[in-house]
């Protein structure tokens, strides 16, 4: 049974993706979201079975690699916190299949689409469940290249196509340090099994390592190289850049990819080498410290975006942040719980965005949107759920993971956790601030379309619509069914068993009450400012701009990163480039190589050929010649 | 007035031969004149083997030249024969036009 929640995905890509053409567009997506959903079904149970009767197990599917000391198997490890990555990996996939039977319909690669997400959803089973690092690696690069083809899913345009290039050699300097994180757990373990290096680790919790002419500890190494190869994948402040232009793929893509599973698999990392980490105070504070300037950052920027899909992008970015500053002080659990809920409402927000933009016929620009609300009910309350979720509002989702994972930023008594809890509050109310501002501009106001008549919008169908009800249900109880689950507050039960490690028990105190209730009124006080500045007084929010014109421009301009990694990196390794092919390999290789011989042949050969005049006398002269100096060399002989 | 011996014979010889020789190379114009100075080179040998002859107090050597004049008329021959049909198939016999060899 657990065995077919990874085939199950498996199967349907390959039937979709090789089959496709003969079963037709219907069948392949009939087949691709009932074989997925399935395994989103078999996961629940597997669920089930781990919170209730504490199933654990690591099936050995397969020997991969068995070379040397080096053994690495095909495996499915379950335990507490792989059935959680299970759950929502296979739900949110399941539903972000069903959803784009009706987002895709008018597209005519509909089966190459489906393959493509039931090849993905395979790729992070595999990571979620591996039991050793190579494994984790396979399915690290597998989803990083289903995200490679679905940004570059409508391949026919050139920004989707320098999107998805950018993700991949973004993801590509992640993963050179994941991969050296990997090798140096090799060489110090020799071995790559999750169990086995979790044990060693205490042994070599002092030992140094040279690491480019550094002397540095061992472990503190190998955490900051795994953590490099998650800021990549999850979007980490200065690896992130590739996250909004992925926004060029399909909506179903960016919920399922760039907001539910891939980009977390960077906190599952940390959080599943926690045994690591918690040996490794210099890295839990890197984790923390980039963990809450990503949070920081992402929200700022997503205050001035005018495309509803980058703001939600660099919403995903910020509350990524806020996860990995959970891991950061400790907290593994509550980072999974906002791993878990944050699935829920940004699914839903992508989801429903998607279903806006499909109502206004492919417009992204919220300045020319507004004003719909009655026309999408549906979509309209159900992204006014997302948005209350996303931003913490009492009582739902993130309001319990996000709450959480700020007072434990503050219980966590460190300078940093002080400032990740500071930081955490403000962003929140960032947070709440784009998110209202996505919703008002989105949905009240004017109409401001010219291109399109009001008429004209329309309500999506059944079929999107109905996976947006199942993740908003996830998005309002997730929370608070799960939140003793996860957090365990009554300090009774061990869901997590082994596979979260605490060096020292989390703190069971609680933060004052002051403390526990301003994010709450900040978040909630933020939706009547918002309303105020983007509907109300549009001048007002207008002169802001104005005054701070330097701040909105660095804002607008994402704090140039993209400009700086332009010049720094791009232009410099162009003129790297340009130097190697211009002068060492067409004037040093091919001048002194294939064409300088070939160069030399030639004269040589137009010399040679003078000799071959056809004239007797010349040859019997040198018939003569040689004679002669043969004779001579006779006779002085 | 000095006593012409072998030595002087053998230079007139090899100063033939050299004419002959030369005249070969030197010459651009006429293959005739090749042909003449073939001749002039087998004449060389000849005056060559008849001093020796003498020399030696052998008539082998002169009735060896007998043997070549006889070859080298036939050869003559043979030769300006063969230009005759090498004027028919090319039209000319300048020395500088004939340069088929050179593929």
């Amino acid at each position: 049974m657990e065995i077919s929640i990874l085939a199950l995905p498996l199967i349907a890509s390959i039937i979709s993706g090789f089959f496709g053409k003969f079963i037709g567009d219907r069948n392949s997506e009939i087949v691709t979201s009932l074989l997925v959903s399935i395994s989103a079904i078999l996961s629940a149970i597997v669920f089930y079975e781990v919170i209730f009767n504490q199933y654990e197990e690591n099936i050995i599917i397969a020997t991969w690699i068995n070379s040397g000391s080096l053994e690495v198997n095909w495996s499915m490890k379950i335990d507490a916190l792989s059935s959680v990555m299970l759950v929502v990996v296979t739900f949110v996939s399941a539903l972000v299949h069903i959803y784009s039977i009706g987002y895709m319909s008018h597209d005519p690669h509909k089966p190459r689409f489906m393959a493509y997400l039931s090849l993905f959803t395979f790729a992070m089973l595999m990571l979620v469940t591996a039991d050793n690092f190579i494994q984790l690696f396979f399915g690290w690069e597998g989803v990083g290249l289903c995200s490679y083809f679905l940004i570059g899913f409508w391949f026919k345009k050139e920004t989707a196509n320098a999107a998805a290039i950018k993700a991949f050699v973004v993801n590509r300097v992640g993963d050179f340090g994941f991969a050296l994180g990997i090798f140096l757990i090799f060489y110090l373990f020799g071995t790559v099994n999750y169990t086995e290096v979790f044990n060693q680790i205490p042994t070599v919790v002092d030992e140094k390592l040279n690491f480019l002419g550094i002397q540095i500890n061992a472990v503190d190494l190998i955490c900051i190289l795994l953590f490099i190869g998650a800021m990549g994948k999850s979007a980490q402040i200065f690896l992130h850049t590739w996250l909004p232009d992925a926004m060029e793929g399909p909506t179903p893509v960016s919920a399922l990819i760039h907001a539910a599973t891939m980009v977390t698999a960077g906190v599952f990392l940390v959080v599943r080498c926690s045994p690591i980490y918690e040996y490794s105070e210099l890295a839990l504070n890197i984790v923390t410290v980039v963990g809450m300037s990503t949070a920081f950052f992402a929200a700022s920027v997503a205050l001035v975006q005018t495309d509803i899909k980058k703001i939600i992008a660099y919403s995903t970015c910020s509350q990524l942040g806020y996860m990995f500053f959970a891991a950061g002080v400790g907290a593994y659990n509550v980072a999974m719980f906002h791993l878990f809920t944050h699935a829920f409402f940004k699914a839903l927000l992508f989801l429903g965005s998607g279903s806006v933009i499909h109502a206004f016929k492919d417009e992204q620009n919220i300045n020319n949107m507004g004003g719909v609300w009655r026309k999408l009910p549906y979509t309209y309350a159900l992204m006014i759920i997302g948005t209350l979720a996303l931003t913490g509002f009492p009582l739902l989702s993130g309001f319990y993971s996000k709450d959480a994972i700020i007072e434990f930023a503050y219980l966590s008594g460190t300078t940093t956790g002080y400032y990740a809890a500071g930081i955490g509050i403000f962003t929140a109310f960032l947070t709440s601030i784009y998110s209202w501002r996505l919703m008002f501009k989105t949905f009240h106001g004017q109409y401001n379309n010219k291109k399109l008549n009001i008429e004209e919008t329309h309500e999506s169908p059944l079929v999107m619509l109905i996976p947006l009800i199942i993740l908003s249900l996830g998005a309002i109880f997730a929370g608070f069914i799960f939140k003793d689950l996860f957090i365990g507050y009554e300090g009774t039960n061990n869901f997590w068993n082994k596979s979260i490690f605490f060096l020292e028990p989390l703190s069971t105190d609680h933060p004052p009450l002051w403390f526990l209730v301003l994010t709450p009124t900040l978040v909630t006080l933020s939706i009547p400012l918002a309303y105020y500045l983007f509907v109300k007084n549009k001048n007002f929010s207008a002169q802001l701009v104005n005054i701070n014109e330097p701040l909105y421009k660095f804002l607008l301009n994402k704090w140039y990163f993209d400009e700086i990694y332009e010049t720094l990196f791009v232009k410099s390794s162009k003129k790297f480039g340009l130097f190697l092919w211009k002068f060492f390999d067409v004037k040093v290789i091919d001048g002194f190589g294939p064409d300088g011989i070939s160069g030399i042949i030639k004269k040589f050969s137009v010399k040679a050929n003078k000799f071959q005049s056809g004239y007797i006398y010349q040859y019997a002269f040198i018939m003569l010649l040689g004679f002669s100096a043969f004779l001579t060399f006779l006779i002085v002989k | 007035m000095t006593e012409i011996g072998l030595g002087h014979y053998l230079t007139l010889g090899a100063v033939i031969f050299s004419i002959g020789v030369i005249g070969i190379f030197l010459n651009r114009k006429n293959i005739i004149v090749i042909l003449m100075s073939i001749e002039l080179i087998l004449l060389a040998v000849n005056i060559n083997l008849v001093s020796f002859s003498i020399y030696l107090g052998d008539l082998t050597g002169q009735v060896f030249t007998l043997f070549i004049l006889t070859v080298a008329a036939a050869e003559a021959a043979i030769g300006l024969a063969i230009i005759v049909v090498y004027y028919r198939n090319a039209g000319t016999i300048r020395v500088e036009e004939i340069d088929k060899l050179k593929g």
